[in-house]
């Protein structure tokens, strides 16, 4: 299974229904709330956000090379191969 | 009554004569409005619970719930960024929700 990284807002509810439907799914992912870190942690994690999506919106799910913008399931199944 | 109930109750009293409606998924509402009274306690308003506030008012006056973007987004798209509020059509399933796109300039996001 390709690694799963999700970068999500802990205030989100779209990112919080990805959450629920990667772990229904038994999905072990790498979670990362940008709204909770600072400094320059949060800049380094806005620099890889931009650079893999070309924007910053939440959540963005990278699956393996895919990268989903958005809790598209549909689109999230397919890249999981599920 | 507990507080997301209380701010569920005061918005939509307050919205709907507008012509805005809360999502019919109340869960999602409620981790919404959750988000809404989060980002109040952390920054003093309501920024977007779906948007990365810089905890500066001004930088983040447009964002501030109900953002400068729900009307466009509502009639253009039947919802707001959030899908927190909904158009009439939406909420009487005469329409369908889509995704709706970040209409925010990226100058203002500022990262």
């Amino acid at each position: 299974m390709a690694p799963v990284k999700l970068y999500a807002l802990s205030t989100c509810g779209h990112c919080r229904n990805t959450k629920k439907f990667l772990d229904e799914c038994e999905i072990s992912y790498d979670l990362v709330e940008v709204d909770l870190l600072e400094g320059q942690e949060r800049e380094d994690i806005l620099e890889e956000i931009k650079r893999i999506s070309q924007q910053c919106a939440f959540p963005t799910i990278v699956i393996g090379e895919k990268v989903i913008v958005g809790f598209h399931e549909d689109r999230i199944r397919e890249a999981l191969g599920l | 009554m507990s507080q997301v109930e209380k701010l569920y109750e005061s918005l939509k009293k307050l919205q709907e004569p507008k012509g805005y409606f809360f999502n019919p998924d109340k869960d999602l509402v409620f981790d919404l409005l959750r988000g809404l009274l989060t980002n109040k306690e952390r920054y003093g308003y309501m920024s977007c619970p779906c948007r990365l506030a810089q905890a500066d008012r001004d930088k983040d006056r447009d964002i501030i719930c109900p953002c400068e973007y729900r009307e466009p987004d509502v009639s253009e798209y039947g919802a707001c960024y959030c899908a927190l509020y909904v158009s009439k059509d939406v909420l009487e399933g005469k329409a369908s929700k889509v995704q709706v796109p970040e209409r925010r300039p990226r100058e203002l996001m500022a990262f």
